[in-house]
């Protein structure tokens, strides 16, 4: 009887014990697919030009691998790099950038794609990327093809102030003209979700602005405060990277992308003690509450996954002979390379035709003055003269 | 192993190869080449092509989207020391270059290399599209097709450089991307950016002209080489010692060739008779650039190549004092003399090093617009006397829309230096054309010398089709003379550049004056003035109101 007894008690736990892991597995599988997006993408920028500012092409790359790390692939990442510090000839490890000074972290790594690099990174051509509104010989690679299920990450680092930020130290954009974008990202249908992350100093003021709907955005530092670097290296010469990124970087080499991690977590990153400056954010745009939203949900990417049982028969194909046509019967003269460098024939060269344009500017303006004072002096009955 | 069908059927064709040269100053030249023959010819048959195995996609559909007959483009960062190195296999000049020659049957050229150039950005991540009319020039003489064809019609061709264009990892990894092995197999598994670009010359170029099928050169094939020239320095990498490995130079070694190619070869240039280890039985002789040398072959298709260990490792090592290098023949200088920011001096200087022949050389020149060229001031002089060019094409430019092209075949004495000067006076841009670093400086582009040089040994006009492709690169005609294109510095030019804070602070002080001066003289025109009673104090009020309950006139 003690058996029977413990046989049931068995059965009740082990019942309970799955009706316990059927409920986690649906919230999990539930919460998969609660966010409502179907793909991802990631717009990077690093803003500043010259040697001294290499601690801005570090933060862009470090948040870059990461994202790349989780899953977005580079054909969803525009990666915008506005000066080149990797292979520049003050940098002693050529190839290499460098997030810590003990030289661990190769942040630039060996398959990176930059999409606009040195003077393609400008104010316009970053709105032009979020809008969408490109020349149309612009390659797919450079362009945002985002649509109304995408869940965006945009990073900003670079220089800024109160309302704008820099771009290669000779123009900037300012907080409305970026609300202003988002704007029409909105109203196109362009993306799902955004999430907006500035690291430059008074990063706060570049999203107090934003007014439409589904924004989330994270600053390094307050307004009237400033964002500071975080260490320098003497073998290189330059600040390595800013503190805020760094702490960022270092959250997000714990996430993995089964990660459970959400957004309040990612608030918490760099408090006061370790930044110096005081990180904001700004919710109040979005629907969803932080605490349900995942990092994956914008540093990772959805993938599609089906799963079949049944084995599939690959056939390999035989590709036919293609046949020549005419084996020699047709062509029997054998063709042959240029001359590199003829000499006769370029002495003898007769200058090409130019096109007939008819003439501009001056030369019809001084024509027009000519004849209108030979018209002016004898008249127009004296023209049967000339004809 | 897997079985290939490929060979069988002749569709697709891969052969990869590496040269590696000791150069006489300690440094050690590499050469990459990747090979790809396609038999197919969609420009005649005008089919569309959907199916492509070795041949890369993106390259394929740009191709037959602008109906291009060659293409030849080139990432170099470094420049090619002549003097100390000798004559490149492919040379390059620094920065990138793009050079098309269009099908004749393409009706609006400038819109199609538009097109081309953007498309070009987006699958090498390169600012290409920075090509546009005001660096892009047309040829009249110079970059005649590579490839096979007749009729060469300079109106489909153009040509521009971007001398300040920036060649890192990014333009590596979609140039590995196109080769069929990616890098995973074969000699690309060398190709590791951390010691490429720690060197003092890396230029990886893509080439794509139509060739010859077989030997009997009955029909055309496409081919794709995908080249990589690398240049080591003795005291960076080689840390002062003139021994050399793959592993010192590419921190890999070779395992395994790569499965797709048909041949995979590493030549090394022993003339000079460094110690080569492992050593090998296989040698081969072959006349490049005017010079027969001798090089060990190492097939890596073959298993034994790669010993007990399964891998390969070179070690060459310098025994004592090699010996004169081969004065290279022809060899080219440019700088810009002058001082101020006004006016200045172009000189391009070309040498002669040839003992007794003199051959003609093909001078092209192209000088953006905002250098303004005086061409009544243009000088050559050859031995200080005058040399008059047979044949001068200038085409002057138009601001903000073409630059100046300058082409003229000069004939060069032996054993001479020939001096090309022009002088030039600088414009002013207008604000918003200056880039966000103006104190850099303005880049002009290299100039071009194009040559036939005399050979001293006899080159090899037969076409085989196991020819080593450094070798095959080129097209060779005749025997007694080979042909070279030197490639000079380019220039850093200084234009006068303005305060740009300029704008800012006279704003500031318009506004000032206007409000000051302005504003107080329209106060004193239109102000009325009213006398004001002053306020009277306490005491003196209320004896006022005295006054006026009385009727008696009021106090001040």
């Amino acid at each position: 009887m003690s058996n029977d007894f413990l046989q049931m008690h068995l059965k009740a736990v082990m019942s309970c014990l799955v009706i316990f892991l059927y409920k986690v597995h649906t919230t999990k599988a539930g919460q998969f697919f609660s966010s409502g997006h179907t793909n991802n993408w990631a717009v990077l920028v690093c803003t500043s030009r010259f040697w001294f500012n290499y601690r801005h092409v570090a933060n862009t790359l470090s948040v870059y691998r990461s994202v790349k790390r989780l899953g977005i692939p580079d054909s969803h990442i525009v990666l915008m790099l506005a000066d080149d510090m990797a292979c520049n000839y003050r940098n002693p490890r050529p190839a290499t950038v460098f997030s810590h000074k003990n030289m661990e972290l190769n942040v630039y790594g060996d398959d990176v794609e930059v999409d606009y690099r040195g003077y393609e990174v400008t104010v316009e051509n970053f709105l032009r990327v979020l809008t969408g509104r490109l020349p149309p010989s612009t390659p797919r690679s450079k362009r945002l093809l985002s649509d109304d299920r995408s869940n965006i990450l945009i990073y900003l680092t670079g220089h800024g102030g109160n309302g704008f930020l820099k771009f290669q130290d000779s123009e900037e954009i300012s907080n409305m003209e970026l609300a202003d974008a988002f704007e029409q990202m909105w109203q196109k249908r362009r993306y799902n979700e955004l999430l907006f992350i500035i690291d430059t100093c008074q990063g706060a003021s570049m999203y107090e602005r934003f007014y439409s709907p589904n924004l989330m955005a994270l600053a390094s530092s307050q307004v009237g405060e400033d964002s500071l670097s975080h260490q320098p290296d003497l073998a290189i010469g330059v600040h390595l990277m800013d503190k805020y990124t760094f702490y960022l970087l270092e959250f997000l080499e714990e996430v993995h992308p089964a990660s459970q991690a959400n957004m309040n977590d990612l608030f918490k990153v760099c408090p006061q003690s370790q930044c110096v400056s005081t990180p904001g954010h700004r919710t109040d745009l979005f629907q969803r509450d932080p605490g349900s939203v995942l990092i994956t949900d914008f540093f990772g990417s959805v993938r599609k996954v089906e799963i079949t049982k049944d084995t599939i028969n690959l056939t390999s194909p035989v590709e036919p002979p293609i046949q020549r046509s005419g084996s020699g019967d047709i062509q029997i003269e054998s063709l042959t390379y240029v001359d590199q460098l003829p000499v006769a024939e370029i002495i003898h060269q007769k200058p090409k035709q130019k096109d007939w344009h008819p003439p501009d500017g001056f030369i019809l303006g001084l024509w027009t003055l000519i004849l209108l004072v030979f018209f002016q002096t004898y008249g127009i009955k004296h023209l049967k003269h000339i004809f | 192993g897997l079985v290939f069908l490929s060979s069988e059927f002749g569709v697709d064709q891969f052969q990869e190869e590496l040269v590696i040269r000791p150069l006489h100053s300690g440094d050690i030249y590499a050469s990459f080449q990747f090979r790809t023959l396609w038999d197919t010819d969609f420009l005649q048959e005008r089919q569309k092509v959907s199916h492509y195995r070795l041949f890369p996609k993106s390259l394929g559909q740009v191709l037959s989207k602008f109906s291009v007959r060659e293409l030849h483009i080139s990432f170099t960062q470094g420049f090619w020391r002549t003097m100390q190195w000798g004559q490149p296999f492919i040379p390059s000049p620094p920065g990138a270059e793009l050079w098309v020659w269009f099908h004749d049957t393409v009706s609006d050229v400038d819109g199609n290399w538009k097109e081309l150039t953007n498309v070009l950005s987006g699958i090498f991540c390169a600012s290409l599209n920075f090509i546009d009319l005001t660096n892009t020039v047309q040829p009249s003489a110079s970059f005649k097709p590579l490839g096979l064809g007749n009729a060469t019609d300079h109106r489909f061709l153009r040509y521009a450089t971007l001398p300040r264009e920036i060649v890192c990892t990014e333009n590596l990894t979609p140039w590995k991307k196109l080769l069929p092995c990616g890098s995973k197999a074969g000699l690309s598994v060398l190709l590791k950016s951390e010691k490429l670009f720690h060197s003092s010359f890396h230029s990886q170029a893509v080439h794509i002209r139509p060739v010859c099928q077989d030997e009997q050169c009955t029909s055309k094939a496409w081919e794709l080489r995908q080249t990589l020239n690398v240049v080591f320095d003795l005291y960076t990498s080689g840390q002062g010692k003139k021994e050399w490995s793959l592993f010192k130079m590419f921190s890999r070694t070779l395992t395994e060739a790569c499965p797709l190619a048909t041949s995979s070869k590493v030549y090394v240039d022993i003339t000079d008779n460094p110690e080569l280890s492992p050593a090998t039985p296989l040698l081969s002789q072959a006349v490049v650039l005017g010079d027969r040398r001798t090089y060990s072959v190492f097939d890596l298709t073959r298993a034994e190549t790669f010993g007990q260990l399964r891998s390969l490792n070179l070690l060459l090592r310098w025994k004592g004092d090699s010996g004169g290098m081969l004065r290279p023949l022809l060899h080219a200088e440019r700088y810009v003399a002058g001082f101020g920011l006004q006016t200045g001096e172009i000189h391009t200087v070309i040498y002669n090093n040839h003992p007794y022949r003199a051959f003609p050389v093909l001078l092209m020149d192209s000088v953006p617009w905002y250098l303004q060229l005086y061409i009544h001031t243009l000088t050559v002089t050859s031995k200080s006397r005058d040399n008059k060019p047979s044949y001068i094409h200038y085409q002057p430019a138009k601001d903000r829309h073409r630059p100046h092209l300058l082409e003229m075949l000069i004939q060069l004495p032996p054993h001479s230096m020939t001096e090309v000067t022009v002088q030039f006076e600088r414009a002013l841009l207008k604000w918003t054309e200056y880039t966000p670093d103006p104190n850099h400086g303005f880049y002009v582009g290299s100039s071009v010398v194009s040559a036939l040089v005399p050979s001293m040994v006899a080159m090899n006009t037969n076409f085989t089709q196991d020819q080593p492709l450094f070798s095959s690169f080129v097209p060779v005609k005749e025997e007694s003379s080979y042909f070279v294109r030197v490639y000079t510095e380019p220039l850093l030019v200084n234009l006068p550049t303005p305060d740009f804070s300029m704008p800012y602070n006279v704003i500031c002080l318009t506004c000032t004056v206007v409000a000051v001066g302005y504003g107080s003289f329209y106060n004193l025109l239109t102000r009325t003035f009213q006398v004001d009673e002053p306020s009277l104090p306490l005491a003196k009020r209320l004896a006022n109101l005295i006054r006026r309950i009385r009727g008696v006139p009021l106090l001040a």
